[in-house]
């Protein structure tokens, strides 16, 4: 009683204080955002093909992080739960398609079932079996994760399942460089299909052994295309299943009220795995394609685009799906920008400086709405 | 005997909260729990639907202990609830909300079917089919709520407070859609802070307070007990 009166009358003065500094931070943060405009703008109009090049290699980033965003949000929005052992089952990903091409030729196999069949139509074949043995292998993975470590831990204080799922990035992370696992060196990956590259350049050429494309021409590979047109199909037909599917309708009643959706007759625990099995299938096709683009992996691989997807899924309001993918794409370019005209070492330190930003500016994300109370 | 609860202790922690709980409800019934706030109503009917598990006792549903069984199986069996607060899916709309109430059942042509009842017996919610559960108003989202726990097409079905929070004209309206629904041959067992309306609507009644049955009978022998009149029907 004494305490609450005596501190009453230093409520305005403290609120006052506070709008001002308020007031300093946003004005500091408007001054950031206009030199960052005016650095971007100029760069562009120096160079701008390099400003493509740039751009192109930032939306590859991002369309893989957007993969990985996917699961930390639809996890979130479903247990609250930020799932930081996600960037270690894109890891995982990575990692299953590496034994699948390297050591069982799995996207051979067509070749070896159908002789006859045309190199062109192996490949992708090929190729699908090992991205979708990836997927699976994730999907199953995290759903054991999901029995094993969070669900004793349902109804436990939030923070004990957060410890929870950093210690199980550790134990991912760890064990699996242990030497008789994949050790901890980086492992050359052998891609299941070939890399090509073609440049623009007074129109689209094909990038040929022993020619070096001509100053000037802006580079871009199959592997670019692929991810970016992999990562918007993924994008769209979870929305599609979100929106339109029995299950997908589910699922959203379920993030939203978990007993309510049991008085309908919805398997909460069902909903919750079936979540987690989309989410790491996601990452795990991330894993792969990330892996594609960037060929040499080792188990720490999940670390950084974890918690850059991470940052990303925050940034475009966490539990919202299409503020994942947005907030991936911005992730891609401020990363790739940062490290062709900043510093590459600070490609890294860029994500975290805007996961600040974004928790003192607007906590709850672009497309975030701020969190009800509910009764 | 469609549902018989036999003996009912459910504990929150160390609290007792039911403490020897029975009653008992017949086919075709409208049957009312009433009794003051924190008596142990809403808990009753949240161990019915096994959101809450009970220490011992049994409830009974058309012969069969359904007192271990999961929550979402007892939806199957037949019982659904309306629960305290509606608990509609705000960010779902009328149609997904609805849809939601049929999730146990998989013959589309027969949940559009239930959808147009649902829809006969609370017009509201046809016109606003394609709008947000939680934009809409306190007596729509009670509509709403009812009309989800319909869709199951439940042999019995579960009130909590539909009255909460509503006009009298409101009220008035949903007790006299609570009467059809159970004309055309739904069960239900009515939670009600609102006594006097749940008596008119109800054959039988049970008092509740603090964790036991206190008082039962018919709805008229209920409401002519002279501490029923002085405690819950505010007339001396």
């Amino acid at each position: 009683m004494q305490k609450a009166n005596s501190s009453q009358p230093f409520m305005p003065a403290t609120r006052k204080s506070g709008a001002r500094l308020a007031w300093i931070g946003r004005g500091f943060l408007l001054a950031l955002a206009l030199l960052v405009l005016i650095v971007l703008i100029r760069s562009f109009f120096d160079n701008p093909q390099l400003f493509a090049q740039i751009a192109i290699s930032g939306l590859q980033l991002g369309f893989v992080y957007a993969l990985i965003a996917l699961g930390y949000t639809m996890v979130y929005g479903i247990v609250k739960l930020i799932n930081f052992a996600h960037g270690d089952v894109f890891m995982a990903g990575a990692f299953v398609s590496f034994f699948a091409v390297s050591h069982f030729q799995l996207h051979r196999w067509p070749a070896a079932v159908f002789p006859g069949l045309p190199p062109i139509l192996v490949t992708i074949i090929g190729s699908l079996t090992v991205i979708l043995l990836s997927m699976v292998v994730c999907a199953l993975m995290a759903v054991t994760i999901e029995r094993v470590a969070y669900k004793p831990l349902r109804n436990a204080p939030r923070i004990a399942a957060l410890i929870t799922a950093i210690g199980v990035s550790f134990f991912l992370e760890y064990f699996g460089a242990l030497n008789f696992v994949f050790s901890p060196r980086f492992i050359p990956y052998q891609r299941p299909f070939g890399v090509v590259t073609w440049y623009i350049y007074d129109g689209i050429h094909l990038v040929t052994e022993g020619h070096a494309p001509p100053q000037g021409a802006i580079t871009f590979s199959n592997i670019a295309i692929i991810i970016m047109v992999v990562s918007i199909l993924m994008q769209l037909s979870l929305q599609f299943l979100v929106r339109r599917t029995r299950i997908g309708k589910a699922m959203r009643a379920t993030a939203f009220d978990k007993q309510a959706a049991q008085l309908m007759g919805i398997n909460v625990d069902r909903i919750i795995s079936v979540t987690f099995a989309i989410g790491a299938a996601f990452a795990g096709l991330g894993g792969v394609l990330y892996a594609i683009a960037y060929p040499s992996i080792n188990t720490l691989l999940g670390v950084l685009p974890g918690l850059k997807a991470f940052v990303a899924a925050v940034l475009g309001g966490i539990g919202s799906i299409p503020g994942a993918f947005i907030g991936a794409l911005i992730m891609g370019q401020a990363e790739s920008l940062t490290a062709g005209y900043i510093s590459t070492p600070m490609r890294d330190a860029i994500a975290f400086t805007i996961l600040i930003i974004v928790l003192l500016v607007r906590p709850t994300g672009i497309f975030g709405e701020p969190e009800k109370e509910k009764v | 005997m469609l549902l018989e609860v036999n003996d009912l202790n459910v504990f929150y922690g160390a609290i007792h909260a039911l403490q020897g709980v029975s009653f008992s409800l017949e086919e075709g019934e409208i049957v009312t729990l009433i009794g003051a706030n924190g008596a142990g109503k809403s808990t009753t009917l949240r161990t019915i639907s096994g959101l809450l598990r009970s220490r011992s006792g049994h409830i009974r549903f058309r012969g069969q202990d359904i007192s271990t069984v999961a929550a979402e199986q007892i939806v199957r069996l037949g019982i659904s609830q309306v629960p305290e607060g509606r608990k509609i899916f705000a960010p779902l709309t009328v149609q997904e909300n609805l849809e939601m109430g049929a999730y146990t059942r998989r013959n589309p042509a027969e949940i559009q079917a239930s959808m147009q009842r649902v829809f006969a017996s609370f017009p509201r919610l046809k016109e606003r089919i394609n709008q947000l559960g939680g934009t809409l108003s306190g007596g729509e989202q009670q509509m709403l709520a009812m009309g989800r726990a319909l869709m199951s097409r439940p042999k019995l079905l579960l009130l909590d407070e539909p009255s909460m929070g509503l006009s009298p004209i409101l009220t008035e309206e949903i007790f006299r859609i609570i009467k059809e629904i159970n004309s055309q041959g739904t069960t239900i067992l009515l939670v009600e802070q609102n006594a006097l309306m749940a008596l008119s609507v109800a054959q039988r009644a049970y008092v509740l307070e603090t964790g036991s049955v206190v008082l039962q009978g018919s709805a008229a022998e209920v409401r002519d007990n002279p501490q029923v009149r002085n405690a819950y029907l505010g007339v001396g």
